[in-house]
């Protein structure tokens, strides 16, 4: 039925005069994906994602690995630190440490004051007291009296933000999950890279040549396949040590089995296609048949794979560093950072929402771009 | 049919139907009227993509999810257009039936032909279990001539010859004694005989049982056997109707003589005697290994290609033909050694049964072949530059990108295609454009053998004719052989200039092409043309 149709439009279309370019399948799909909103406005969003994954962790107010003691698992918050009922007492237990006797202290805009006087000349090293504390810095000593044994402490509020709130150890969470969106993007992409190279092309030969060949690297698959996963990896690790290297190439090594099978099946089939036949009866040879017939022809499918494939390994990634196999600390990741807020679940639950949202928008957004493409690129509905 | 012909239980009045595209709404059927009278054959006949079988799809609710349907389709009282899915239920399947061209795909593999054909029965036929729908399948399964239908009726669909399943489909379609049936290209996909074994089943079932059928084919032969009036349509409209005698004896619209004059004509003459062998075939034997394997017992062995020999002089057709499952084809790509066989084949005088693969590749272009499904046999993924100049990079690597591209445009107004149109791709080309770019594939290499493999069974009638004579014209214009396969009677003995009769792998009989037409020996070659020209002739022989 849909035949007739499509043949129908075409007809339309060479009457309304020469239209020279030529307009691929990729063209034609590209046209079809612009079209569904959910997945253009996912692109849009992993690209942003994406962009916030490099360039975020440079331009984030705070380092991702910077601890900052006096703020210990604080709550996200769109107002500055220290909170204004904080600075007085706080100023008054670092400036106490210099054993100086106190006067009151007072706020005024962003800097507080404090007499402060002592049995003997004021030593000046005394502000190191209050500048070793986070939220102060800059600290001087003013109005000096002529004997030394008397003045007025002077610092300023360091103000910090903390949008997302601190983890358990003092660092900023909004820098530790775009350092963690870096990574995890970052494994995802790579192992499904490798996964695409790899699997492609052995499925693609498997399937082409057919036979022996394609019975041994079959085989082959299923002995792989037959490694259970988490095993794996800790013999990876066992061997190797923990390295960052290593997480996308076990992901890797275990996700081109199912590229291996799909394209092998694609292969199998494209191979009893009359266009391979006919390039074999131009005399094409084997390499010439891959590249230009088999592999271009299974591209649709994989692409629609591959986008399903990265979500995957980001999932299979936030698994092992959840088991403590996946990255180290300071380096984070997604999934480790959903670990630590699974952990703490109780006292501070900003430590589990942020990064599980941002795991969520990475997984929906390539979802639904996996789902349009796939639509884009069917042939039935061309 | 005589006393109430004015009666009409389906009337058909401004029936538009529309694709919504992504180039925009496409308009299949434009403003078409039908009648069909009770009892009488209704042929509409068009060519692929001229809304023929759209229009039926429209008025039993079975357009795609994008189609559209307006104006208005009177079944007795009922307006079919617009009705409710569950109230055209009871219509559809009940009153009006609908038999599909392909009986391959159109019934269910896992259920048993006996399940199927009494689903109807039990969701319309108000019969309550599968037990007591029994006798009336066997009933039916009798009716359409399947034989032993006590055993038939447990068989699965894949245990059934294509015939038989189309007969089955038949028998579906007459479980509730339906008023009208809509074959939709019955035939198109069997085999002559089968093809005319099915259209007598069709009209003794039609006498027997009285029901209105509307035949919807692009064959004009079957129309003129077959049908009491026809519809001839054109992109969506209805061009001309019309009683079938005085359409085909004074047709009045272009569209309608330039169907009737679409026959392939011409004749070929033989090559000279004295012309040399080029490609000789001895003993030529193929044989498949069906399973066998680890641990999978003993194989199966299928001799597809039986001892043929065959010798195919320079400047000669011959037309190879069969039914489905002759072997035709296979001995087609066995004599080009792209299949394994046995059996001494030469090619210009030399030795080529032992060459392998690359021995074989200089060599590949002087021998091409062309394909049947021109929707197939090229890349969707490469531009018809690319796919047509493929076989340069193979043989003539040293040409530069220019050079290709020059060859290429060559090639395409050789087959009289618009070289501009060489950077698009397959899909965007209709059937017959894309054979000739097939064509141009094979002979941008010069070659001097061709195998043609039933290069026109998939086209329209008119654009076959264009290709068989563009195939014609590239033959004398560069000396071509060719070797034809086809089970196309008409076109075979327009092309070539010697027949091979294939039956089951073996040759039936051989000879001059006006020798096998006029005068076939063979009793097989004999119902063969009888049931070809039975089709094409015009229906003096039909009991009226």
């Amino acid at each position: 039925m849909t035949d007739h149709s499509t043949i129908a439009a075409r007809e339309v279309l060479t009457e309304a005069g020469p239209m020279i370019a030529g307009r691929s399948l990729w063209q034609d799909a590209w046209r079809r994906l612009r079209k569904n909103k959910a997945a253009v406005a996912s692109a849009i969003v992993l690209l942003l994602l994406a962009l916030a994954g490099i360039f975020g962790p440079l331009v984030a107010p705070h380092p991702y690995d910077r601890i900052y003691p006096q703020y210990v698992r604080t709550p996200a918050s769109l107002e500055a630190y220290p909170k204004a009922e904080r600075i007085i007492p706080a100023f008054e237990s670092v400036v106490s440490r210099a054993r100086v006797e106190t006067g009151s202290a007072e706020v005024e805009g962003s800097t507080v004051r404090m007499p402060i006087s002592s049995s003997e000349a004021l030593d000046p090293r005394i502000v190191r007291y209050v500048d070793r504390s986070d939220l102060f810095e800059n600290a001087r000593i003013e109005e000096l009296s002529a004997d030394g044994r008397s003045g007025v402490m002077v610092a300023d509020v360091h103000r910090l933000r903390f949008l997302f709130g601190t983890d358990s150890n003092g660092r900023d969470l909004l820098a530790r999950i775009l350092i963690g969106i870096r990574v995890s993007l970052a494994i995802g992409v790579l192992a499904s890279a490798m996964a695409l190279l790899f699997g492609v092309s052995y499925g693609a030969i498997a399937g082409y040549l057919g036979g022996r060949v394609d019975g041994v690297m079959m085989r082959i698959v299923d002995i792989l396949y037959s490694l259970p996963f988490i095993f794996f990896v800790i013999l990876l690790v066992v061997f190797f040590g923990r390295n960052f290297i290593l997480i996308f190439i076990a992901i890797g090594a275990t996700e081109w089995l199912d590229m291996a099978r799909i394209v092998r099946g694609q292969a199998l089939m494209l191979k009893r296609q009359e266009f391979v036949q006919a390039a074999e009866a131009l005399g094409v040879d084997n390499s010439g048949i891959l590249r230009r017939h088999i592999i271009p022809n299974t591209l649709g499918p994989v692409v629609v794979f591959v986008t399903l494939l990265v979500p995957k390994a980001i999932l299979l990634e936030s698994l092992l560093s959840f088991l403590g196999l996946g990255v180290q600390e300071p380096l984070t990741s997604l999934g480790l950072l959903i670990s630590d807020g699974a952990a703490n679940i109780q006292g501070a639950t900003w430590l589990l929402i942020y990064p599980a949202i941002a795991l969520t928008v990475i997984l929906f957004a390539l979802n639904f771009l996996g789902d349009g493409l796939r639509d884009a690129l069917d042939p039935k509905d061309r | 049919m005589g006393e109430n012909k004015t009666d009409t239980i389906l009337s058909i009045r401004g029936l538009n139907v529309s694709f919504a595209t992504h180039d925009g709404e496409v308009r299949a059927v434009k403003n078409v009227d039908f009648d069909v009278r009770p009892g009488e054959t209704v042929a509409i006949v068009g060519e692929s993509g001229s809304g023929k079988s759209q229009s039926m799809m429209a008025l039993m609710g079975l357009l795609a999810s994008n189609g559209r349907a307006t104006g208005s389709a009177r079944y007795r009282d009922q307006e079919l257009i617009g009705m409710s899915e569950r109230r055209l239920n009871k219509v559809r399947g009940e009153k009006i039936t609908m038999i599909f061209q392909e009986p391959m795909t159109s019934l269910d593999p896992l259920y048993k032909i006996g399940r199927q054909i009494s689903e109807p029965l039990i969701h319309h036929g108000g019969l309550l279990s599968a037990a007591q729908a029994r006798p009336r399948v066997l009933e039916l399964l009798r009716l359409v001539g399947i034989p032993d239908p006590e055993r038939r009726i447990d068989s699965y669909p894949h245990e059934l010859s294509g015939g038989q399943r189309q007969r089955v489909m038949i028998a579906m379609a007459l479980a509730n004694n339906p008023d009208i049936l809509i074959a939709d290209e019955p035939t198109t996909a069997l085999d002559v005989t089968v093809q005319a074994q099915i259209l007598a089943l069709l009209a003794e079932l039609q006498s027997r049982l009285g029901m209105a059928i509307v035949f919807i084919t692009h064959d004009l032969g079957i129309v003129r056997r077959f049908a009491d009036r026809v519809y001839v349509m054109r992109s969506g409209e209805v061009v001309e109707e019309g009683a079938t005698e005085a359409l085909f004896s004074t047709p009045k619209h272009a569209y309608t003589k330039m169907l009737l004059e679409a026959e392939p004509t011409g004749r070929k003459a033989p090559p000279p005697a004295n012309a040399p062998i080029l490609l000789e075939g001895r003993n030529v034997e193929v044989t498949f290994t069906i399973g066998g394997g680890f641990l999978a017992g003993e194989p199966l062995m299928l001799r597809a290609v039986n001892r043929i020999s065959i010798a195919l002089k320079k400047g000669q057709t011959i037309g190879i033909v069969g039914e489905s499952g002759s072997g035709k084809s296979t001995l087609g790509r066995a004599l080009l050694r792209l299949l394994p066989s046995d059996g001494a084949i030469r090619f210009g005088g030399r030795d080529i049964s032992t060459a392998g693969r690359e021995e074989m590749r200089p060599l590949r272009r002087e021998m091409q072949l062309v394909f049947q499904d021109p929707f197939g046999s090229l890349s969707p993924r490469m531009t018809i530059g690319q796919v047509i100049t493929e076989g340069l990079l193979v043989h003539e690597p040293s040409l530069s990108g220019k050079d290709r591209d020059r060859r290429a445009i060559e090639a395409l107004r050789e087959v009289g295609l618009d070289p501009a149109m060489r950077n698009r791709y397959a899909h965007e080309f209709s059937g017959g454009q894309r054979q000739r770019i097939a064509i141009a594939r094979a002979i941008i290499l010069k070659p001097k053998v061709v195998v043609l493999d039933e290069p026109t069974s998939a086209l329209d009638r008119s654009v076959q004719k264009q290709i068989v004579d563009l195939l014609r014209d590239l033959q004398q214009a560069h000396d071509l052989s060719y070797l034809f396969i086809s089970h196309d009677l008409a076109v075979v003995r327009a092309m070539s200039d010697y027949i091979i009769v294939m039956k089951q792998g073996q040759i039936v009989e051989e000879g001059p092409t006006a020798e096998i037409f006029d005068d076939p020996r063979e009793e097989y070659t004999q119902t063969l043309m009888a049931a070809a020209i039975d089709v094409t002739k015009f229906r003096a022989a039909a009991p009226s």
